[in-house]
């Protein structure tokens, strides 16, 4: 059975347009996937294809408009103990030092300060922060913040992790060690996690499948099976098969990127066109323009 | 030796600017430049604190200005609190009420004083609500904005991990809220002082306003000065004594470097 079923989601917005009024924008629709027991599975996609909407239903935070998702055969509910959430702007509480915010989630969970500190402590130490237990949020840098935050979902042990596109703010170093540690952690307890990313090589690297979504109104376009061998190592990336993967997953997106960057500009063309041509005669009226002042000022000083 | 000279330099740096005014105003009516009855010297008006210090007239003023102030503070306190996070809370209701409470706060304490004699009468009532009138706004409408802006990534991520409403609003909104309701409270408290004295110099026989009140009516201007030096002084206790407060709730903020 699986873990995650979706069905036919439709989801739509109330928004604004350039000129004042409300429309609606599908954002979501006939979306379908199925989420095996277990596994990672990545959700590729263009920006604005819906794909965080989608993270935010299963986290019980947004809620379709049709179709309906099943977690373990019941409909997904608001509050629920068994999903984790790591989102990309780390959502750590500033007030909270490190330990503390790790601890958050079992002290929902009504678990006493000695009990949450133990577990919170064996977490810490997993994603290396040990020596900053006593820190505060502010204190840290983008990777180790995002390590907080991963540390905070393992301790209270969701049956399902969700992740929001974790790494997308942080440095291409940072990112690529945090993609590893990731790798570690998972191979160890193997637990259903569902990522949103719009990287493929992330996509790629991690999962074990990976889904492949449309421009908006966003459905999932094709489930891309990664049979690369586990454990995985940072030397995949450099393999033939890696490589396959990749051009394969390129050339199903290629179109939805496309795609998605035409709704982007038929929304900014009615505004101002690009200027392809830079006007020189305007541009040495402009510096005229400011050559007088500061000659002017400039005369002042000598 | 090093840290000493430098202790004394950074505080001569930062004194320098009162140090100059005490001496200026020292030196105005010994060199004849206003007349002395009307301004009275710093060493005369230190004089006059020694003795109201020691006739006990000045503790006595004082300690029921501060009484006043903290009654009214404790009140404001207590009712910005409770109505800015329910306010805030729903965001409805502020929208409601926003042009109501804007056009209240635009209302001076002052002006409503006559009004809530009328109503209240001469008695410690009225002072109470003039204080609480003039401190109850900034600390309401900080607080509704506190709430109100509190970062909706952290409320996400408290209800992704199962959180109820109650953890959410007492271990979420309330701290992420505390920095903006201090600074409302730190506005109040000075607006409390200010009022204060205004409450003592109509109807009143005792307090810090009273007595600078008295004194310039009985020509007795020293005194008149020492009111109001004691008047300072109580001001700057107050929000030294509610900076404390405020720096033992955040403690977390401590060194956040600026621009993150």
């Amino acid at each position: 059975m699986s873990k995650i079923q979706a069905s036919k989601i439709h989801r739509q917005f109330q928004v604004n347009n350039d000129f004042g009024k409300k429309t609606k924008l599908t954002v979501l629709d006939d979306f379908n996937l199925q989420v095996r027991e277990g596994e990672f599975l990545s959700i590729l996609g263009p920006s604005g294809c819906g794909k965080s909407t989608f993270l935010n239903m299963l986290a019980g935070l947004d809620k379709q408009d049709g179709g309906q998702i099943l977690i373990d055969g019941k409909l997904v509910s608001d509050r629920s103990f068994d999903r984790g959430m790591v989102f990309q702007g780390y959502a750590l509480f500033p007030w909270r030092t490190v330990l503390e915010n790790v601890e958050i989630g079992l002290q929902i969970r009504g678990l006493e300060k000695k009990e949450r500190e133990e577990i919170a402590r064996y977490y810490l130490a997993m994603v290396g922060l040990t020596a900053f237990a006593n820190r505060y949020p502010h204190q840290l840098s983008g990777g180790m913040k995002q390590r907080v935050a991963i540390a905070r979902v393992l301790a209270y042990q969701p049956d399902i992790m969700l992740m929001d596109e974790p790494f997308a703010a942080l440095d291409a170093q940072t990112r690529e060690t945090l993609q590893l540690e990731l790798i570690r952690i998972w191979e160890a307890d193997k637990k259903t996690i569902v990522f949103i990313t719009h990287s493929i090589d992330e996509a790629i690297l991690l999962s074990d499948r990976v889904a492949v979504m449309t421009a908006r109104p966003g459905k999932v376009k094709e489930i891309i099976d990664v049979s690369l061998p586990r454990p995985r190592s940072e030397e995949i990336r450099n393999s033939s098969e890696f490589a396959q993967i990749r051009q394969y997953a390129w050339s199903l997106i290629k179109n939805e990127v496309t795609k998605a960057q035409g709704l982007q500009e038929s929304i900014e063309n009615d505004q101002g066109r690009i200027m392809v041509q830079p006007i020189l005669s305007l541009q040495q009226k402009f510096k005229d323009m400011i050559q007088k002042r500061i000659g002017g000022h400039n005369e002042k000083i000598g | 030796m090093r840290k000493l000279a430098n202790f004394f330099t950074g505080s001569l740096e930062k004194t320098i600017g009162l140090i100059l005014f005490i001496a200026l105003w020292e030196l105005a009516p010994r060199a004849g430049w206003v007349n002395s009855t009307y301004l009275s010297p710093p060493s005369a008006v230190v004089s006059a604190l020694i003795a109201l210090l020691k006739s006990g007239d000045l503790i006595k003023h004082l300690l029921i200005s501060l009484q006043r102030a903290l009654v009214g503070m404790a009140v404001a306190v207590s009712f910005g609190m409770i109505f800015g996070l329910f306010i805030g809370y729903f965001k409805k209701i502020e929208g409601y009420l926003d042009a109501l409470f804007q056009s209240f706060r635009q209302m001076s304490a002052f002006a409503l004083f006559p009004v809530f004699i009328l109503l209240f009468g001469v008695g410690e009532l009225s002072k109470t609500i003039i204080i609480f009138w003039a401190s109850l706004w900034p600390i309401l409408l900080n607080t509704i904005n506190g709430v109100k802006n509190v970062d909706t990534l952290l409320v996400q991520s408290a209800k992704s991990m199962g959180a109820s409403q109650k953890f959410i609003f007492l271990r979420v909104i309330l701290p992420a809220a505390a920095p903006d309701i201090f600074t409302g409270i730190r506005l109040g408290g000075s607006y409390c002082v200010m009022s204060l004295v205004a409450a003592e110099m109509i109807g009143a026989t005792s307090g810090l306003g009273y007595l600078i009140l008295y004194s310039q009516e009985t020509f007795n201007i020293p005194d008149m000065y020492a009111g109001i030096v004691g008047l300072a002084i109580m001001g700057l206790g107050i929000n030294y004594a509610l900076k404390l407060i405020e720096k033992s709730f955040s403690s977390w903020k401590q060194g956040v470097a600026v621009g993150e």
